[in-house]
């Protein structure tokens, strides 16, 4: 049996390293206010008028802001595997950048699991399929090892 | 107050799912609204409608709709959009208008006709617009309503309890409103028993999307007591502020928030009400009811907070003390709110001031707060909008 191609679900929003993924965002060189997605432009502080962004890595790791699941299966866009099976979602507060980055939680971790404050790491996982194709997107994991 | 206008007429026409034209509902609550001020529409001298995006061009361009549907007789026209606010920033604008001097005496409309089943983004792939990033990653709005609700349980020790007490006592409120959707009223065990659709929120915690409209008509206070109607209710504030960077708490439908890290967060919920208190010279504490922008059950909580009636963290305790029930200290959503209206989206922020108008002149029936004098709106729609109203006696 090959194996699926792997290919990013969303182009240039992290990196497809399997191992030790991260967001990819930006930076204003002028204020350093990071963004995610990634802010090219203009800088959104209002106090800065910068139009010069650095690409940077976002943290991976990052502690609980909430949690939920899908008990449902979302409409389109989303494409859902046949049957639909529930998932969590976490919103995850990077300490660096003091941001909270919205993600599904990888699958197998229901949210009895989770809890405000826990710390979680970023990893990447199939969205969905297409054909051979397995599009791939960032989830949230808890910690291996931690404890909140 | 210089800034203040008089709510002369105040109009709806009943939510529901009734599958007819938009203009149809609104023409009903401008008529309704109409004959409550006693103002003729020949004498309507500004037009001011809240868009819809679903009922195609006469909805993009809503309030030249109504005056032709009501007969154009040649008054100045506007249409507002801001989403689930649009209907306070047709009524600011309908303000805006008479206090410049522009006009005496203006008309505000919101109506709309939904489509069935969840609301979801355009077709194609977009991922430069976070409302179809966050669908594709399977993130729908309960979504966005549960992360509030779940971080309340652990933070302040909310329970499913307190969840679908608030729809227990909205249905109570609502099953006395002849202009309410849904006026069954509801037990504990048949909210805690429905399907849970983002955990914590249950089915019966999320409201749904309805057809609806809703209507006022505001003048100068001049022009109210050359009519007889020196005393009418009051508009006392309206706040349509932006959120400031860093915008720090998840906002629908964004996938990721501002960065605080350089420069300090912001809540931008706590921002609406603060804006309105100030421009009325009041404060929570001489709040009598309050309508607030319950898509789920458990918003309600934060609502409470965002208005100042309670201290963060403290919305549980108001709640059990049954503070928010009608015939409580500080009555919330006496209207039965969303949960028992559904989402109309161009009405429901002009709703939220009708039903304080008839709770302020007494006229709210069963369901009406005693001796009513202040009540305040709270509303928000997506990409940074948001409203609140502050009507007095």
């Amino acid at each position: 049996m090959t194996e699926a191609k792997r290919v990013p679900a969303i182009e240039g929003w992290y990196t497809m390293d399997q191992a030790q993924p991260h967001l990819l965002g930006s930076r204003c060189t002028s204020c350093g206010t990071y963004f995610f997605p990634k802010q090219k432009q203009f800088c959104r502080n209002p106090a800065c008028e910068g139009t010069a962004f650095d690409d940077v890595p976002l943290s991976r790791t990052g502690r609980i802001w909430s949690y939920t699941n899908a008990s449902y299966q979302p409409p389109e866009p989303y494409v859902s595997p046949d049957p639909f099976v529930p998932f969590a979602i976490a919103a995850v507060e990077l300490e660096k950048e003091r941001m909270i980055v919205l993600g599904q939680v990888v699958s197998g971790t229901g949210v009895e699991k989770l809890r405000v404050g826990m710390p979680m790491e970023l990893v990447l996982e199939t969205l969905h399929k297409e054909g051979e194709t397995d599009k791939v997107i960032w989830k949230w994991k808890p910690l291996a090892g931690a404890r909140s | 107050m210089s800034g203040e206008v008089a709510i002369l007429g105040v109009g709806m026409h009943p939510w529901g799912k009734w599958g007819r034209n938009f203009v149809e509902y609104g023409v009903h609550a401008a008529r309704a609204a109409l004959a409550d001020s006693g103002v003729r529409w020949q004498d309507v001298q500004f037009i001011s409608g809240a868009a819809t995006m679903r009922c195609g061009y006469p909805g993009y361009v809503a309030g030249a709709t109504f005056a032709q549907a009501l007969g154009w007789q040649g008054a100045q026209v506007n249409t507002s959009y801001a989403a689930c606010a649009s209907g306070s920033q047709a009524l600011a604008a309908a303000r805006s208008k008479i206090l410049s001097g522009e006009c005496e005496v203006a008309l505000v409309i919101g109506s709309d006709t939904t489509p069935k089943g969840f609301l979801a983004p355009a077709k194609g792939y977009r991922p430069d617009d976070p409302d179809w990033v966050r669908f594709y990653m399977g993130i729908t709005n309960p979504t966005y309503f549960a992360l509030y609700a779940r971080r309340r349980m652990d933070l302040y020790g909310a329970t499913e309890q307190d969840f679908a007490a608030i729809k227990v006592k909205s249905a109570e409120h609502g099953s006395a409103n002849p202009n309410a959707r849904y006026r069954k009223k509801f037990t504990m065990e048949e909210v805690l028993g429905s399907n849970m659709v983002a955990d914590p929120l249950r089915l019966f915690e999320v409201c749904a999307t309805s057809d609806g409209a809703a209507a006022i008509v505001i003048s100068s206070l001049e022009y109210a007591r050359k009519i007889g109607r020196a005393k009418a209710v009051r508009v006392a504030a309206i706040s349509t502020v932006t959120p400031r960077f860093a915008s720090s708490e998840v906002e629908m439908p964004d996938i990721a928030t501002d960065s605080a890290a350089v420069v300090e967060g912001h809540s931008f919920r706590a921002s609406i009400a603060r804006k309105a208190y100030e421009e009325a010279g009041l404060g929570p504490e001489d709040v009598s009811a309050a309508e607030v922008y319950d898509l789920a059950s458990p918003m309600e909580l934060d609502w409470c907070e965002y208005l100042g009636l309670c201290k963060p963290g403290e919305a549980e305790a108001l709640l059990r003390s049954g503070a928010t029930r009608i015939g409580g200290r500080i009555p919330v959503n006496p209207s039965g709110g969303l949960a028992c209206f559904g989402e109309a989206v161009p009405a429901q922020a002009l709703a939220q001031v009708c039903e304080l108008t008839w709770q302020l002149r007494g006229e709210a029936g069963p369901r009406q707060v005693q001796g009513a004098k202040v009540g305040i709106t709270a509303n928000q729609g997506l990409f940074g909008h948001a409203s609140s109203v502050i009507v007095k006696r």
